[in-house]
This record gives C-alpha cells, sequence and structure tokens, in this order.
C-alpha cells in the first residue's frame, strides 16, 4: 500500500519520535510512504484565526502538490500522522467541495503560484486511520512477536481526528475504540478512559496557561485513577502538552502525576519487536522506562504460564501466582 | 447598534459573520439557545459568554460587545460543541469567524484574552516567512513582547528540557519554492476576505 506523507512541521523536530516509529513500523505494515515534496505547514490553529483565504491558500498548496506528485503514481490518498494537520487539509478540501466561490477564490490565489486544486481529488487521511482500517488488526496480530501484556494503557485520541460533526470521520465522535483496539491487538491491557476524546488545551498552553493545565489535570488524573502504566497519543500537541506540563501540573496543583505520553507507532514498534531505539524512545520528557521494563527485560507472567516447567504436573493453569 | 431595520436588506453584524463563515451554511441561524455547547465546553467556565450567550448577542446585533468577548480566544477548538449542537451549528467554525472580525475591527484589545491575537500573528509571520512553523521563535518572541517573565520561566525550564532531549530546533526551516508560496499568500491576501 503506497500513500503519500504529510509530516507537518512538528514531526520535524518535536515530536521526532512519532516520525521515527511511524517510518520503523510502516515497512512490516506493508506501507510505503512517499513524503510530499516541498510541502508547507498548514497554519494549525492559528491561520484561520487572522485571515481566512491565506489560511485556505496556505493549506491548499499542499492539496495541490499532492495532486501533481500522486499522478506519478501513489494513489490519491494522503496521510498527515498529526491530528491538526489531519484536519486543516481535510477540512480545507471539504468546505472548497461546498463552496465553489471559495473554491474559486483559493484557485485564484494557488494561479500566482502556477497550481490549482480541484476539491475532492486528494482523499486526506489520518495514520490510524490507515493502520486500523487498511492494513487491519489481523494483519498487524501476525506481526506481533513481542507482546505487551500487563502493560496497561490508556488509549487517547484527543479531538481533531474524530470531530467536528459535519464531516465523515472514522471512529465515533465522542467514545472512539479504534485505537483501544489496536492496542489490545498489541497485547497490552486497555484501561477505561472515558476522557480518551477530551482535549489536551491545544495552544492554550502559551495563551492562558491556567486554563491548559487544568485540561491536562484532568487527563492525566483520569489516566492515574485507571492505574494506567502510560498514556498513548495519536497527535504531537497532545503529547507535547501532557508530556512537558506535567511537571507544571504537578506544581501548581501539588499533585505527583509520573505517566510517560508516548505514540501509538511506538508502541506498535515494540510489539513488533524493533529496538526502542529505532522508535524514538527517550525523546519523551517523562521517562518511559519503568513502564517499559515491565515489557522489555522480563518475560511477562503471561508469556511465561504457556510453557509450564519440565516438572511441573500437566494440570490446568490457575493464573499469574505460581 | 446595528442596522436592523435601518433598510430593507442591509447587511446585519448576524449577516456577516454567516458571510465570514465558510461552507455553505454555518446553520446559525437555527440556535435553540439550549445551551448544551456552553455545558460541553472544556473552557466555558472561563469565557466571558458561553457560546449560546455569544448567538444571542450576535442575533442582538451586539458587535462591539462580542468581538470585545474572551469567548473566541478560549475556544479550543476541540469540537465538542459541534458534535452535540442539536441543530448541526457550525460552532467552532463561527470562533474562528469571530476571531478574525474582532482582529479586523481592533476590538480583541478591549478583551481579557487581548494577548491571544499576537501568538497567532507571531506563528504566521514565521510561516509567511519561511513556509514552516518555528516552535523557538514563536514562542520566545510572542513570550517577550507579551509577558517576559514567562519567556524566562519557559527558557529555564521546559524549553531547556525539550532542548536536551533534541526536540527543539534552533534555527527555522525554509521550504524550497517559498517565493510560490508568497505569491501565493500575496494574491490570497489581494482577493480578501471572502468565504
Amino acid at each position: 500500500m503506497k500513500y503519500g506523507y504529510y509530516p507537518g512541521c512538528s514531526l520535524e523536530r518535536n515530536a521526532i519520535a512519532y516520525h521515527q516509529s511511524a517510518m520503523a513500523v510502516a515497512g512490516p505494515m506493508g506501507i510505503e510512504f512517499d513524503e510530499l515534496d516541498d510541502w508547507n505547514c498548514c497554519g494549525a490553529t492559528e491561520y484561520i484565526s487572522i485571515d481566512l483565504l491565506p489560511a485556505y491558500a496556505l493549506i491548499s498548496r499542499n492539496l495541490a502538490l499532492a495532486a501533481q506528485q500522486e499522478l506519478e503514481g501513489n494513489g490519491n490518498q494522503l496521510v498527515a500522522p498529526c491530528s491538526a494537520c489531519f484536519l486543516n487539509l481535510k477540512k480545507a478540501d471539504h468546505y472548497m467541495a461546498e463552496s465553489p466561490e471559495l473554491s474559486e477564490n483559493v484557485n485564484s490565489a494557488l494561479a500566482a503560484g502556477n497550481l490549482h486544486y480541484e476539491p475532492g481529488t486528494v482523499s486526506v487521511r489520518h495514520l490510524l486511520d490507515i493502520v486500523v482500517d487498511d492494513v487491519g488488526f489481523n494483519a498487524i496480530a501476525e506481526k506481533v512477536t513481542n507482546p505487551l501484556y500487563n502493560l496497561r494503557i490508556a488509549p487517547y485520541y484527543g479531538c481533531m481526528i474524530v470531530r467536528p460533526g459535519n464531516m465523515k470521520s472514522f471512529d465515533d465522535q465522542e467514545y472512539p475504540t479504534s485505537l483501544d483496539e489496536l492496542m489490545s491487538t498489541l497485547g497490552a491491557e486497555v484501561v477505561d478512559f472515558p476522557l480518551k476524546a477530551h482535549c489536551c488545551g491545544g495552544h492554550m498552553t502559551q495563551i492562558s496557561e491556567s486554563v491548559a493545565l487544568e485540561l491536562i489535570r484532568r487527563l492525566l488524573k483520569n489516566a492515574s485513577d485507571y492505574d494506567a502504566d502510560m498514556i498513548v497519543t495519536v497527535c504531537p500537541m497532545c503529547q507535547l502538552n501532557l508530556d512537558a506540563y506535567q511537571d507544571a501540573v504537578n506544581k501548581k496543583f501539588g499533585t505527583n502525576y509520573n505517566i510517560p505520553i508516548l505514540y501509538f507507532t511506538q508502541m506498535i514498534g515494540l510489539a513488533f519487536g524493533i529496538s526502542p531505539d529505532d522508535l524514538g524512545f527517550g525523546k519523551e520528557i517523562v521517562d518511559a522506562g519503568p513502564a517499559l521494563a515491565k515489557i522489555g527485560a522480563e518475560p511477562s507472567p503471561k508469556a511465561k504460564e504457556k510453557r509450564p516447567s519440565k516438572e511441573a504436573l500437566p494440570m490446568p493453569s490457575m493464573g499469574e501466582d505460581g | 447598534m446595528a442596522t436592523t431595520i435601518a433598510s430593507a436588506r442591509a447587511p446585519t453584524f448576524f449577516d456577516e459573520v454567516v458571510a465570514a463563515t465558510p461552507g455553505t451554511d454555518p446553520h446559525l441561524e437555527l440556535c435553540l439557545q439550549c445551551g448544551t455547547c456552553g455545558g460541553s465546553c472544556p473552557s466555558g467556565p472561563d469565557m466571558e459568554h458561553t457560546p449560546r450567550a455569544l448567538f444571542a448577542m450576535i442575533d442582538a446585533g451586539m458587535k462591539d460587545q462580542v468581538l470585545s468577548s474572551n469567548t473566541p480566544w478560549y475556544c479550543v477548538a476541540c469540537y465538542y460543541c459541534m458534535v452535540r449542537c442539536p441543530q448541526e451549528i457550525h460552532i467552532t467554525d463561527i470562533m474562528y469567524t469571530l476571531k478574525r472580525m474582532a482582529i479586523k475591527e481592533g476590538l480583541y484589545r478591549e478583551s481579557s484574552a487581548s494577548d491571544a491575537s499576537g501568538f497567532s500573528e507571531t506563528f504566521i509571520d514565521y510561516v509567511e516567512n519561511y513556509g514552516r512553523s518555528f516552535e523557538l521563535g514563536v514562542a520566545t518572541r510572542y513570550h517577550l513582547r507579551h509577558h517576559p517573565l514567562n519567556a524566562v520561566k519557559m527558557a529555564t525550564g521546559m524549553g531547556f528540557n525539550m532542548f536536551l532531549k533534541g526536540r527543539m530546533d534552533l534555527t527555522p526551516t525554509r521550504i524550497k519554492n517559498l517565493d510560490q508560496l508568497k505569491a501565493i499568500l500575496s494574491k490570497a491576501k489581494e482577493l480578501g476576505g471572502s468565504s
């Protein structure tokens, strides 16, 4: 399966672990990524707050380049691993298709750079969507060599991959389950995480830190209440907020959270037996080491159960206590 | 206040908001005043007006009060309200529209979130000049201008950690065909505020 790939600015540096792990697991999953040549920033949630038409023109330059590049043979699908990039690309395509006037204006702007984009030409997909829907759970299960037994994972979706409501979504808009199922497929214990699709605060860490820290606190508390060893995310903004501001939350609220925040592609890589070094581990600010020790160095009790010692009587196993 | 009855169809503030919101119809006229939006909003308690109240004010033509409210700037764009609105109003899109209008009218300065647009402006400045965003530059320039103490806090705390972990670039990246992007953006600005 070949896809166009739009990494977005975060994956170049701040979320380099997401990029590295996505690249590392692509091959084993039968995915080939063709990075969009000379892509530009999607404008995040900022450009649209200032000026509408330039914001849509900025996004659409990428769509126009993708349409051109894809003529060379990688289908019409552009994959974005960042939730904000994904939504911006998808939304521009959607509203241009819905409004001929908007499409005409955006195309007048694109024409100044000798580009053109016909809405509907490129199909914008999030990385999680192609992993669960195109690769599929069965194919992934076949590749699992190091199951994540005993690791308690809180699957965190954030906002922008499942909402807004006026566009087709690949999962439920308030209580998505695809990432839950993916983590179960890898052998992990998925904990209930009622706030799984709630907001991480987005750019509010910069604008009004107290608003953001309260939203981050709720998520950390929720994961902690369910004894999660880690939170697994699908978005660089969510990762950054929960990871880099965890210390600030602890200081402000007198809490003691110490929950590593990792990308779902890193967990796929571990389960596939890929070395943590090739998956960007160690870039997280809250150390994932202690959680990973549960699956890394020692074989899990569940895995042991399957190989009873030679002395053991042929009795049914009673669980993990032996 | 607004020119509702001045002429048969002079555009009201309500019309302006709808016209400046992308897509065919944001369904703003369908608001039932049920309050599901505010109840679903994670930053609702910090807003001066809930989205519901703001929509009633738009309907009443209270342009100045609406555009100087902190509400649009405290919208985190989580889209919960948009999913839950029984009338399928494009609430988040309307919040973005109100931000743009507040900047255009200069009224955001009146709001308690008067720095917020500065963050967006600093961000897009890098995008326009490099084609890519630049986290270190945005954070330092924005904080130095608006809250210098935060800049110090960031440089010694969280920002330093990010740097140590190799997660922060010290220089921005420039796209190859920046001239093309600049030409596109300048044409878009010339075409102006169309939906």
